[in-house]
């Protein structure tokens, strides 16, 4: 088991955003969390980062313990997050915030695999690669979206968590984004966590699936069958 | 030339200060109002080294750099920790701590100061004004070579990050704490090699001349500049090493002006005369255009401040 999440709470100021959420990822599984708005979908994922820090409940990681460890702790043993509203350097260059994705990469062989998905993500996000010498405040929302995908990316991390990815994207990009997901998921085994809106395009590329309700896991199951529950159907996929 | 030369080497060595106050205060964003003490360690232990110990400039310089830092490393360490601003507030501490140890304790001279301090020794000769001046002027020369190696190091990357969004640097890999840390005392041993140059050039010092007051003068010289751009500092100690100069009389209201000067500039100006949408750099830019009309080059390198 890659990740391990059992009876996670979490809570703002005495206010429990998480009672006692309990999930587990395969390694190389894609995974949804799906939900109302103010479900706490980004407070599970900001906790699994290590933004938020639980008042109850384990998160190991790779059969490591991982519940009090800080962010860059986790980052370095390789989970990644695509947050939500991107969160792009805006006062760095866009190549510069690629670069801080591959913060501390230093051996030779670790370079030339930065240089391999730096070469990647360029073809993939072509705009990234004719913006490189400018400033990430100088993007568009849509564009900063691609940028912080880029750079959750470049460092070919263990475990990828996304964030709302949709958000501000055009539809045809949205289509991409969720392929390259699935195809990064799919070609090279990469871990994904993905916290969406959209419900239908995300369980869609997903194996399995939770539904999170006002903090608590209400369901979980394969993507597959989710899509043709009825009770889902009516209430997240809108049909 | 002598007040010429008199004059130009405190600029220069109040340059060598702003620029490490700039790494700390533009580079990673953290508010020290007490850049002085560290100004001041650097030329006590400098100052000690020479009369007492009988070290030479030479010998007593690394030694002083490295006891900045580490000071720095150990005063900075607590505060950085924290998480909210705690910084700007221990600094001021830190600073009226550091002037009163060097008042009170008889070890370092009491309220009489150190006097004595020897001339620089270079190959045989005592240096002279503008041989001082000289050494000094390559002492600022390699600040400002490491100022613009460290912003284009990881170290400096991770700075810029942190200052921007620290829970984002977080979540790549980058410890926010060491990140500061690493600017923190680079800056703070900028300060202890202006300290150094300082005591030899004074050749008498006391608690005085690194009180609050100086971190202030130190601070509106960044400020004035442009926190964050690599000649921004030394821009700002020029100006604000000449204007006493031309304005005798004003001597007296000079903190007045400063803290006046401070607030036009951070409701104004706050990116600084060499920060990016300034008057000054706009001017330049439009003139650029003028000469160069067709050069469409990359926004970034158009201000010409080099770095962030
Ligand atoms: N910083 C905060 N301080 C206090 N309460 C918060 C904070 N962040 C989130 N909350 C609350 O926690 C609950 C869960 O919020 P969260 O942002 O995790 O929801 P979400 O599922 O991501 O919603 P959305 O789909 O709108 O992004 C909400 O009730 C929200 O109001
Ligand atoms: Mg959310």
């Amino acid at each position: 088991m890659l990740l391990d999440v059992s009876g996670l709470s979490i809570a703002y100021k005495g206010l429990e955003a998480l009672h006692g959420v309990s999930l587990h990822i395969e390694e190389g599984e894609l995974v949804s969390v799906i939900g109302a708005n103010g479900a706490g979908k980004t407070t599970l994922l900001q906790s699994l980062i290590g933004w938020q820090q639980p008042s109850g409940g384990i998160v190991s990681f790779n059969g490591r313990d991982i519940t009090g460890e800080r962010s860059h702790i986790r980052a370095r043993l390789g989970i990644r997050i695509v947050p939500e509203k991107a969160r792009v350097f805006t006062r760095l260059t866009v190549h510069e915030n690629l670069m801080m994705g591959a913060y501390g990469m230093s051996g030779r062989r670790e370079k030339m695999a930065v240089r391999d998905s730096l070469r990647r993500l360029y073809s993939l996000f072509p705009v990234l690669e004719r913006r490189s010498g400018q400033l990430a405040s100088t993007l568009s929302g849509g564009e900063q979206q691609q940028l912080s995908i880029a750079r959750a990316c470049i460092s070919a991390p263990k475990l990828l968590l996304v964030d709302e990815v949709s958000m501000g994207l055009m539809p045809i990009l949205v289509d991409q984004v969720f392929e390259l997901l699935a195809q990064l998921n799919r070609e090279e085994g990469l871990t994904i966590l993905l916290v969406e809106q959209n419900a239908l395009a995300s369980l869609k590329i997903s194996h399995r699936a939770y539904v999170l309700e006002t903090g608590d896991i209400v369901l979980e199951g394969e993507a597959d069958r989710m899509l043709n529950d009825e009770r889902i159907r009516e209430a997240y996929l809108g049909i | 030339m002598d007040y010429f030369a008199t004059v130009a080497t405190l600029i220069v060595i109040q340059a060598i200060a702003a620029c490490g106050l700039n790494v700390i205060v533009g580079y990673a964003g953290q508010i020290s109002l007490g850049h002085a003490a560290f100004f001041g360690i650097g030329a006590y232990a400098s100052a000690m080294l020479t009369t007492k110990a009988g070290l030479t400039f030479w010998q007593a310089l690394p030694a002083a750099l490295l006891i900045t830092m580490l000071l720095g490393f150990l005063l900075g360490l607590p505060s950085l920790r924290v998480r909210e601003d705690f910084l700007a507030i221990t600094t001021i501490g830190i600073n009226f701590i550091v002037e009163a140890v060097f008042i009170y304790t008889p070890f370092f001279g009491g309220a009489l100061g150190i006097g004595g301090i020897p001339r620089v020794v270079v190959m045989g000769g005592r240096l002279g004004n503008n041989q001082f001046l000289a050494l000094c002027l390559v002492f600022l020369v390699l600040s400002l070579a490491l100022c613009r190696q460290f912003a284009r190091a990881w170290a400096g990357l991770a700075c810029f990050a942190v200052r921007e969004d620290e829970t984002a640097a977080s979540s790549m890999g980058i410890s926010p704490v060491r990140a500061k840390l690493s600017a923190f005392v680079l800056g703070t041993g900028m300060a202890g090699l202006a300290g150094t140059l300082y005591a030899h050039y004074a050749r008498f010092i006391s608690a005085g001349d690194f009180g609050f007051p100086v971190s202030i003068s130190i601070m509106s010289m960044v400020v004035l500049g442009g926190m964050g751009t690599l000649f921004g500092p030394l821009l700002g100690a020029m100006i604000i090493g000449i204007l006493p100069e031309i304005f005798r009389p004003l001597i007296d209201y000079r903190m007045f002006i400063y803290s006046v000067l401070l607030l036009l500039m951070i409701r104004f100006q706050p990116g600084g005369l060499l920060g990016d949408s300034s008057l000054v750099v706009g001017l330049l830019k439009s003139l650029k255009k003028l000469v160069k009309p067709k050069n469409i080059a990359n926004p970034r390198e158009i201000g010409g401040d080099g770095d962030v």
